[in-house]
């Protein structure tokens, strides 16, 4: 199903949105920086970075990837780990 | 126009919200067995929580002229728990005849852990027992991607479950195809920060489509907003999207969904002048 409306108009709704957005992260980026102690060895921050990649590349899919990034990874064998019968 | 929220846990708001969502054209509701927010001690707590939903609730709702439906069981914090989520399983058969009840729900997954697989299977056998259907919740987060794909195994691994009595919900970018693939239903939940915002439960169904998809708003005791809805209301006719389009996610494709059960005697509010009309 089509968005009914075209990429110019949109942009032009979501413009100083976004632009709030990105700022909001700037200063979340500058706080980080202006704090004690240091961070750079967290993985949380790894994720981030990663998340900020996938954010500036041109993939149709950004959110979905984006939730993958941060998501835990899903394993087939889960029942025989937890060593309960599927129904099958 | 009228909406019917899927989705909220009523017992944690006041009666001002009742009065609110009934302003905002709210005419029906859900409200699926959840957690407290604390654990509680023990199965007798649970029956004096299922007679809140089944008949203090449905009184408070109807005061503002919303019908009020229900799901009931132990939730998937609580299943962690396997003897008292055994006993309260045991209990609610007492309960499924009651006149708003809809099915088993929200059951579903936590942390993803064995005891609350067990659980999960446990509710399932008795939904299949009682010809139930089941409104399933998936993980909060980081877990909501692989809790999500292990609900689907059990589901699609039983033969017995009838997909379209089956209601996913939070789906997010990430699980709501594996979810609509195999042919369940799929539920958005409209959250400030966690979860889906109108905007992006917009652009969901632009991507899907509105087939088996509704929103709801999760309302509860935590971070939450009952009044959701209207604003991915709002969001689809800035859109410009119809108002059919509109009225089927919002409206709609609940009733659809949930006349599939013996519970959901519905009377839209509008059916005595669509019939005295015709």
């Amino acid at each position: 199903m089509p968005i009914p409306m075209t990429s110019n108009q949109v942009l032009n709704r979501e413009f100083f949105e976004i632009r709030a957005k990105i700022l909001q992260l700037a200063a979340s980026f500058d706080r980080l920086n202006r704090a004690d102690g240091s961070v750079d060895g967290d993985p949380r921050l790894s994720l981030v970075h990663e998340a900020l990649a996938v954010l500036a590349s041109t993939q149709e899919d950004r959110a979905e990837q984006i939730q993958l990034l941060f998501s835990r990874q899903y394993e087939d064998d889960w029942r025989e780990k937890f060593d309960l019968a599927s129904t099958e | 126009m009228y909406y019917i929220d899927p989705h909220i846990h009523m017992v944690s708001r006041t009666t001002d919200d009742y009065e609110t969502l009934a302003k905002m054209g709210c005419v029906a509701l859900s409200e699926p067995a959840f957690w407290a927010g604390f654990d509680r001690g023990s199965a007798e707590s649970f029956r004096d929580y299922f007679r809140q939903l089944t008949e203090v609730e449905p009184k408070r709702a109807a005061q503002y002229g919303i019908q009020h439906f229900t799901w009931l069981c132990i939730n998937a914090k609580e299943a962690e728990n396997v003897t008292l989520s055994r006993e309260v399983i045991a209990l609610i058969p007492d309960f499924l005849d009651c006149p708003n009840v809809l099915g088993i729900g929200e059951i579903g997954l936590n942390k993803n852990t064995k005891n609350e697989a067990t659980i999960f299977a446990e509710h399932l056998e008795l939904a299949v027992k009682y010809e139930q259907q089941i409104l399933i919740h998936t993980p909060h987060l980081e877990d909501k991607y692989q809790g999500t794909r292990m609900i689907l195994d059990m589901l699609c691994d039983d033969s017995r479950i009838d997909r379209s009595r089956v209601l996913v919900d939070h789906v997010e970018e990430h699980t709501v195809r594996h979810v609509l693939e195999e042919g369940f239903w799929a539920g958005m939940t409209l959250y400030p920060v966690t979860k889906c915002t109108p905007q992006r439960a917009c652009d969901i169904i632009e991507m899907y489509g509105p087939e088996r998809l509704m929103a709801n708003s999760a309302g509860d005791w935590g971070p939450s907003k009952p009044t959701a809805i209207p604003d991915l209301i709002l969001e689809m006719r800035r859109r410009g999207h119809p108002e059919s389009l509109i009225r089927k996610v919002v409206y709609e494709n609940a009733i659809e969904f949930f006349s599939q059960s013996q519970g959901f005697n519905f009377k839209a509010p509008d059916a005595n002048e669509t019939a005295a009309s015709s």
